[in-house]
């Protein structure tokens, strides 16, 4: 695979998980890639290693994408290493899960300021770069259709994700840029392995419920990315994509 | 790209249009394909011919999936060919447009038994010879099954219908590693959409102006789509309604 030969991808949150995924198969593709992480930049480091040795080009820009300034210079950094930019993924995200009663300005601004605003900040940003053919690929999660129980705060930011997947395709659409975002499921990452997720009652349960019978990886979103990403997708915008094994 | 080496692919309604582009998109990645045609045996054939004249393999069959002994002869033709079945693209389908007062009851079999009655009989069929390590079924719908259109009442409920297998199967078929999504494009310039004297009309300036990406679709952009979800970078989907339409809504 090298559809993405020429084309340069931005990935916000890519130090791990998901994000790295995505970033290591972009490059994998041919895309020229900034890594960007908030904290973590052995994390980051670590995948630019790996996409450069695999033959691509990354570079790891560090940057807090809920903050005006950092968002503006991931997009900066990508224009400057790479000369334009053609792809951004919308990565980036945090989830604390907690009962109505729990739920406080703090948690809700946590969620809401990295997964809504941040994912918004840094569109403003890339948008004024990307031009025809530009893809841009939010990463939403399907609790925003399944909404569990306990999850209202984190729910509502992948709602608001799916609401401006449509709003910005609409928006975006005249300039020839596409949007579109792919909800994944529960998938087995350092953070879901941390947070207790993997091996626990909840996780056995989703398997269970899920058609393909068994835990996303983070490659099966990272090649949906990818063809997102890809002009193969030339005619899809305005799509949310479950990338969730049947689940629903 | 060789994504689909050593599949083997069945496209219904493969002899012009969307179902051609389709054919022409799996075989150039790497896929063996059956252009199925129920009637137009020409438009297979030169299907075929531009398939192979690329480098790829086709076979064209002829058999109307609207029947059941169609849909037996369509597949037991396939394996004898290719051996196996890894990828049907459900790509049949007929359309009629009346308003109410002038539906018959032969209309609602007409489009039912192709769109509908067919493509499950057909996914059963394709199911039946998947290999144990599993198969992609891709729907062919349409955008019209969520813009309803005034007099397309049974053209578009037989899309609905697509919609709602699609999901049905999707759960049903995960269990044995097969996939089943959905395509669902807008308008496409085809022979069809040509020969209804649409191109060139008011009706489609109003469709590109309602369109975000500014213009009609074509073939091909449906077919790298379903390539994809035919494919093992899809492996994670099922169950999806993919609109393919510019963000038409």
């Amino acid at each position: 695979m090298s559809t993405l030969t020429g084309k340069v991808a931005v990935v916000t949150g890519a130090s791990k998980g998901i994000g790295a995924a995505i970033a290591k198969s972009l490059g994998a593709a041919g895309a020229s890639v900034v890594v960007n992480y908030a904290s973590s930049k052995s994390g980051a480091d670590t995948v630019v290693d790996a996409i450069t040795k695999a033959g691509g080009k990354a570079v790891a820009v560090a940057g807090d994408v809920s903050k005006p300034a950092d968002a503006e210079a991931i997009i900066a950094a990508a224009i400057k290493t790479y000369g334009h930019l053609d792809i951004l993924v919308n990565n980036s995200g945090v989830y604390e899960f907690g009962p109505l009663e729990a739920i406080t300005p703090e948690h809700f601004h946590k969620q809401f300021d990295i997964n809504v605003l941040g994912l918004l900040l840094v569109t403003q940003a890339a948008a004024k770069h990307l031009g025809k053919g530009g893809s841009i690929i939010n990463i939403g999660s399907l609790v925003s259709r399944i909404t569990p129980a306990g999850s209202s705060v984190y729910s509502a930011t992948k709602g608001a994700v799916d609401v401006i997947t449509g709003v910005l395709s609409l928006e975006l659409g005249p300039k020839g840029i596409r949007v579109n975002a792919l909800n994944p499921g529960l998938v087995e990452t350092e953070g879901t392995h941390t947070a207790g997720f993997i091996g626990s009652d909840f996780h056995k349960e989703a398997v269970a419920k899920t058609p393909l019978g068994r835990t996303g990886q983070p490659n099966d979103i990272a090649t949906a990315a990818v063809f997102l990403a890809s002009d193969d997708a030339g005619w899809i915008t305005g799509q949310l994509i479950n990338a969730g094994g049947g689940v629903r | 790209m060789s994504k689909l080496k050593g599949k083997v692919a069945v496209v219904t309604g493969a002899s012009k249009g969307i179902g051609a582009g389709i054919a022409r998109q799996l075989a150039s990645d790497g896929a063996s394909v059956i252009v199925n045609y129920a009637s137009d045996k020409s438009g297979a054939d030169k299907t075929v011919a531009e398939i192979v004249k690329a480098g790829g393999k086709a076979t064209a069959i002829g058999a109307s999936v609207s029947e059941a002994s169609g849909i037996e002869t369509l597949f037991t033709q396939a394996k004898k060919i290719y051996g196996t079945v890894d990828i049907l693209v459900n790509n049949a389908g007929v359309y009629k447009f009346a308003p109410l007062e002038a539906i018959t009851a032969e209309d609602i079999d007409f489009m039912y038994n192709t769109n509908v009655k067919g493509l499950l009989l057909t996914s059963k069929a394709a199911v039946s010879q998947f290999p144990a390590a599993g198969g992609s079924i891709i729907n062919i719908g349409s955008v019209a099954s969520e813009q309803t259109p005034p007099t397309s009442s049974i053209y578009s409920s037989t899309k609905g219908a697509v919609d709602t297998i699609t999901r049905v199967l999707a759960k049903e078929l995960g269990p044995k590693k097969v996939r089943v999504n959905s395509v669902n494009p807008g308008p496409v310039v085809t022979e069809g959409f040509k020969s209804a004297g649409i191109e060139g009309s008011d009706f489609e300036k109003q469709m590109v102006t309602g369109t975000p990406l500014g213009r009609i679709g074509q073939p091909e952009d449906i077919a790298t789509v379903v390539s994809f979800l035919a494919s093992d970078d899809a492996q994670w989907i099922t169950g999806s309604l993919l609109q393919a339409a510019g963000g038409l809504r």
